[in-house]
Formats: C-alpha cells, sequence, structure tokens
C-alpha cells in the first residue's frame, strides 16, 4: 500500500516533459505571429516573455540554490543599460553580440553582489541584495555617462537588425524575444538537469551536507549569482528593448524586483515552467481586473482604484497561495492534469 | 510495509545478524583476518579538546584507528561523541590536538577537501538533498570526482558524458549492493525515515571513502531495520575495507559489530578496548550505571 502511495511521487518522464514545451514552441512560431493583434503583442506577449525569463534567471539562484535575492531589478537595469551603451559605444555590433555582453556585464555585477552570500543567509543576504537595487540606480541616474548624458537619465531602444533585417516592428520584436526567451530557457533547462543543477540543489537543501561531500560551496553559489544574472540581464535587454523601448533608472525599482520574486512565488519555486505561469498570471491578471472592474462598477473604477485594488487582490492571493499551495501554480498544473488523466484512463 | 524486496534483504542476513545481536561473544571469531594485516592506523587523534563557550565538550582526548576495523565510539548523551566526529569531519575545529588523516597530519581539517581525503561521513539527524532523487543523492557523493564546467554539462560534452557514465556506473552498484532498486527514482523526501538513513549511508559509500564517519546512523529505527544496517554495515567493511568510525548510542549493536570500542564521558576518554574488555570495565559501568542494562536490551 505505501509502495503504491509513493509511486504517485516518481518523477516523470522524460517524454512527458518535453511534449508540452514542444507544443507551445509551435504556438510560439506558427499561430501567434500568423494571428495576434498588435494589442496582444505589445501589451501583453512582450511583458509576459521579458518577466518570464526575469523569473526563470531569478528561480535558478532564489528557486534551485536556494539564495533569497531582492536584486533583479537591479540586474534587469545593467542589463538594459549595457546593451545601451555597447550598441552606442561599439561600432556594428551585432544585436546577438551586445545582448550577450549585456548579460556578462549583469553576471559581472551580480558575482559582486553575490559575494555576501558566502557568509549571509536567508533574509539577511536578501537585504544585502536590496543594497544591489540602490546602488544600481544610484548610479545610473549620477553618472550621465550611463544614459549617453541624457538630463533624465532615459534611454530610448537602438534600431534592432538581425542580418540585415530590421526587428523594429512588433511582429519582429516578437520573434527576437520569443527566439531569446526560448533560447536561454532550454540552457537553463539542460542547466537544472545536469551535476551543476544538483549542486545547485545540494547547497539549496543541505550546505553543510553538501560542503563535506565536495560540493564546492562557495563556488556553486557564485555560479548561480552569475548565470542567473546573466539571464536576468538578457531579460532586463528585452525589456528595455522590445517592450517599453525608452526607459530610466527609476523603471527599474524595488517594485519590480517584488514583482519578479513574487511571480516565482506563485508560480512554484525551482520550476521553469513556475516561472512562465507566474509571469503570465502576473501580467494578465490586472489587466483581467480592470476589464472585470469596468463591467461591474462602470466609470467608478479608474485607475488609482485599479491600482488599488490590483495591489489587494495580489496581496491576499499571494498569501492564499503561501497557505494552499506553497509549490504554487506549477503544483496546481500538475495536479489539475494528473486528476485529468485518472479520470480518462 | 517497505516493500517485500527490501524486506528479503533481513532474512538472508538474518542468522548473521542474530548472532551479532546475541552479544559479544561470538565477535572473536567473527573478526576477519584482514585486520591482523593491515594494523597500521589510518587516523589519529591526539590531545583533542573543544570547549563551547567555557563548556568543554572533550578534553585531551585521544583516539586511533587501525585501517579496516569497526571502530565504535560510544557514550552517554552529552558525552562529546558528536563533536569528535564533527571535528573528524572538519566541521567544527579543536582548540587543541592533532588529528592524522591517512599520514597527514592537521590541526583543523578542511572539510572541503574531505571527500578528497578519502573520508565520507553519515549525519545523526538526515542530511540528505530532499529535492533530488535517492539516484541522484547517491550520485551526489561522487561530485569530488567530477572535473568538468558548466558549460560542458548545458553543452553535454564528452568529458561530461563520460565522468555522468562513469558515476552512475557506481551509484547503480551501491544501490544494488544496499537494496535500493525499488526505490531509486523516488524523491528522497518521500521515503520512509530508515530507508533515508540507508540512502544516506550509500551517499557515503559510493565516494569508496578509506574512512567512514558514521554518526548514530540507527538512531531512530526499529529492531528490524537496526539489524539490516548493522549487516550492511558489516558488509561495507567486509567487501571493500573501508575503516568505519560508529558512534552509537545502543550499545547491544555496538558491542556485536565493533572490532573495539572507546566509551566518552563528560568528554574524556574513560575507556578503550576489545568489545569484552569495554563491557566489564567498572569506569564504564559507573559512566552507564542504571541505564546500561535497559540500553542493551531495548536499544533506547
Amino acid at each position: 500500500m505505501a509502495v503504491q502511495a509513493l509511486d504517485a511521487a516518481r518523477l516523470p518522464i522524460h517524454w512527458q516533459k518535453l511534449a508540452l514545451p514542444a507544443a507551445l514552441i509551435a504556438v510560439a512560431y506558427g499561430l501567434i505571429p500568423a494571428y495576434a493583434s498588435s494589442y496582444l503583442v505589445e501589451a501583453i506577449l512582450l511583458p509576459f516573455l521579458a518577466l518570464s525569463l526575469a523569473a526563470v534567471g531569478l528561480n535558478l539562484l532564489t528557486g534551485y540554490c536556494g539564495q533569497l535575492s531582492l536584486g533583479s531589478s537591479a540586474f534587469m537595469a545593467v542589463g538594459a543599460f549595457a546593451a545601451y551603451n555597447f550598441n552606442l559605444r561599439v561600432e556594428g555590433l551585432p544585436l546577438a553580440a551586445t545582448m550577450i555582453l549585456a548579460g556578462i556585464s549583469a553576471a559581472g555585477i551580480g558575482v559582486v553582489f553575490g559575494l555576501p552570500s558566502l557568509r549571509l543567509r536567508g533574509f539577511y543576504l536578501a537585504v544585502s541584495t536590496l543594497a544591489a537595487q540602490f546602488f544600481v540606480q544610484w548610479a545610473l541616474t549620477k553618472f550621465g555617462w550611463f544614459s549617453n548624458d541624457n538630463p533624465s537619465g532615459v534611454i530610448s531602444a537602438p534600431h534592432l537588425t538581425v542580418a540585415g533585417f530590421s526587428l523594429d516592428s512588433a511582429s519582429g520584436r516578437y520573434l527576437l524575444s520569443v527566439t531569446t526567451v526560448i533560447g536561454l530557457t532550454a540552457v537553463v533547462w539542460r542547466l537544472v538537469n545536469s551535476a551543476t543543477g544538483r549542486n545547485f540543489i545540494a547547497v539549496r537543501d543541505n550546505e553543510t551536507a553538501a560542503r563535506v561531500i565536495g560540493v564546492p560551496v562557495l563556488r556553486t553559489k557564485l555560479l548561480a549569482f552569475a548565470i542567473s544574472s546573466f539571464i536576468i540581464g538578457v531579460a532586463g535587454v528585452l525589456w528595455a528593448f522590445t517592450y517599453l523601448r525608452t526607459v530610466e533608472p527609476a523603471g527599474f525599482n524595488l517594485d519590480r524586483s517584488f514583482q519578479i520574486l513574487f511571480i516565482i512565488i506563485i508560480g512554484g519555486l525551482a520550476s521553469i515552467r513556475g516561472a512562465f505561469l507566474g509571469a503570465a498570471f502576473i501580467v494578465v491578471f490586472p489587466l483581467f481586473l480592470s476589464r472585470l472592474g469596468a463591467f461591474v462598477f462602470g466609470g467608478l473604477f479608474d485607475s488609482g482604484v485599479l491600482d488599488m485594488s490590483q495591489r489587494i487582490v495580489l496581496g491576499a492571493l499571494i498569501i492564499i497561495f503561501l497557505i494552499a499551495e506553497p509549490n504554487g501554480l506549477s503544483a496546481l498544473f500538475d495536479r489539475l492534469r494528473r486528476r485529468i488523466g485518472s479520470r480518462s484512463s | 510495509m517497505i516493500g517485500a524486496s527490501l524486506g528479503a534483504a533481513a532474512y538472508e542476513r538474518a542468522p548473521e545478524i542474530s548472532g551479532i545481536l546475541a552479544g559479544a561473544g561470538s565477535v572473536e571469531d567473527t573478526r576477519p583476518a584482514l585486520l591482523s594485516a593491515k594494523a597500521d592506523a589510518i587516523l589519529t587523534l591526539s590531545g583533542i579538546g573543544i570547549a563551547f563557550g567555557g563548556v568543554k565538550a572533550l578534553s585531551d582526548v585521544g583516539l586511533e584507528v587501525k585501517s579496516g576495523e569497526i571502530r565504535a565510539v560510544i557514550g552517554p548523551n552529552g558525552a562529546g561523541k558528536s563533536s569528535l566526529i564533527n571535528i573528524i569531519s572538519g566541521l567544527y575545529h579543536a582548540d587543541h590536538g592533532k588529528i592524522a588523516i591517512d599520514g597527514q597530519s592537521f590541526s583543523r581539517v578542511p572539510a572541503s577537501h574531505l571527500a578528497r581525503l578519502g573520508v565520507a561521513r553519515t549525519f545523526q539527524n538526515l542530511a540528505l538533498f530532499g529535492g533530488l532523487s535517492v539516484r541522484d543523492n547517491i550520485a551526489s557523493g561522487r561530485v569530488h570526482t567530477r572535473r568538468a564546467s558548466f558549460v560542458e554539462h548545458i553543452a553535454r560534452l564528452p568529458r561530461a558524458r563520460r565522468e555522468d557514465a562513469a558515476i552512475a556506473e557506481k551509484v547503480d552498484q551501491t544501490i544494488a549492493f544496499l537494496h535500493l532498486e525499488a526505490v531509486a527514482d523516488r524523491l528522497v523526501a518521500t521515503l520512509p525515515y530508515g530507508l533515508q538513513k540507508r540512502v544516506e549511508l550509500a551517499r557515503a559509500l559510493v565516494a569508496e571513502p578509506k574512512i567512514l564517519l558514521l554518526d548514530e546512523p540507527m538512531a531512530g529505527m526499529t529492531a528490524t531495520e537496526k539489524a539490516e544496517m548493522a549487516g550492511f554495515v558489516r558488509a561495507a567493511r567486509d567487501r571493500h575495507g573501508v575503516t568505519i568510525i560508529l558512534i552509537e548510542h545502543d550499545i547491544g549493536v555496538v558491542m556485536g559489530l565493533s572490532d573495539r570500542v572507546a566509551v566518552l564521558d563528560y568528554g574524556r576518554k574513560i575507556a578503550d578496548g576489545a568489545p569484552a574488555e569495554v563491557r566489564a570495565d567498572p569506569a564504564v559501568i559507573r559512566a552507564y550505571i542504571g541505564t546500561a542494562e535497559a540500553e542493551d536490551g531495548e536499544g533506547i
């Protein structure tokens, strides 16, 4: 009896894991470019993709390696501003190289602010990553060089071209974004399913045991910070270049860091799928709420009320999630699928 | 409850194990010849002392462990047994004294190099990686043999694949040795306590250590599980020649299983010798007085 109960906890088989992503990729490249309206792309899909990628990056650090960070938004800012400057100052640098260099810049800053993790854990580490948040925003505002001496520190996206094709249209930016997200997600997927990914989990689950069996704990933590910040940095490039097109340092504030943290909590820690589900929820939820509010209350439901109600409902939802489903939407999704599966068989 | 295939292992060893549990009488003849052939000390502690905020957990403790023996360290609660094992594995740093592991002398053992020194350990309270499968937990025991970088892992380059294959083979052998086949692909957190203890032993054994430190490997187990575990510990020594240092509360198990026993009380070593000698030692009886008989019988 006990054996049967445990069977349900057996890890899912490989091909089942691959079927859904394959279907989603088909939709991403087939259906969406053909049928999606530009509103859907500009207002929903582009922020969704950038936030998903940032959440994948943070999940690697917090979900898999157990290092709590509140600096995500800072690493996005580093990515965005680095990409802007590389593009501006290096003649003829291909877009892909710009994005990689931006990611590497963010990784460098990430490692620096990850150093306290060698001594600090949990909330103490989270507080020390706040330093990244404040320092980066301050530096980008203080030194005009970063924004090419724009008086308000604003940067605008350059023309996006890959191999001579312009990607400035909505669908072009969508293709750039979706390709980047799929590529980096695949890399992260391979990583978490490799020995390195298992080292991350070992450090998260029991640091002492990990050290004793020979996991290089310090190097593993810094590697997690580096790769995570790289990905979040590239997400920052997508946020600035494909979604908003014009950003200022203040746009990458603490609220954004919390937003990304909420995405992985709602979506599910240590789950790549959770990052996407959480991001979808965070992006679609305010739109849904405003539609619902307008439908129920008509003109009374203005943007101020919307903003307030959004925060209240989101806060309540996070509390409900933490209590009822600590493993997030991803686990909920699994449970639903199992129930459907057991009913049909 | 746990499953027929796992239970079978216990039955197979039942006669041997009941012999062990019967007491110290049979120890003499089950001790292998291997011991006398390789009687050099593989681990030597001398003058070890450590204090926590004025409380002396250990003072001037010496311990010599010969290659291939099962060496038990027993003592009442708070005697300093776990401190001793934590000092050997480098998690605590002794205030005084030296530790010589396989010829290398340390005043502080570097915990991060422990695996490369040929030392593996288990923990009194389970220290498994709950988010990994049994197989991956065991595989992590060989992480010190890996050289491939994360880039090689992501790209699945030849060196990373070679290491994965080599480790998978060792893991399979260990899984077979400890009869964990039925649960190999489960998340370790979903297993019952006794099996988790066994997975932890597997993670230590897969590293093929020269010295294996077991911190209360049978704590909280049922009598059957204890007998099984004792069988595994003995088999690990007999088959692989690993030197075992065993910290235990349960005197009954220790007396039958170990070649030599050291007794700690209030941070000092009060006796050291063959199980029968130690059992008869007046100082040991005094340290355990009133509780010795109960622990012997029921294995508290």
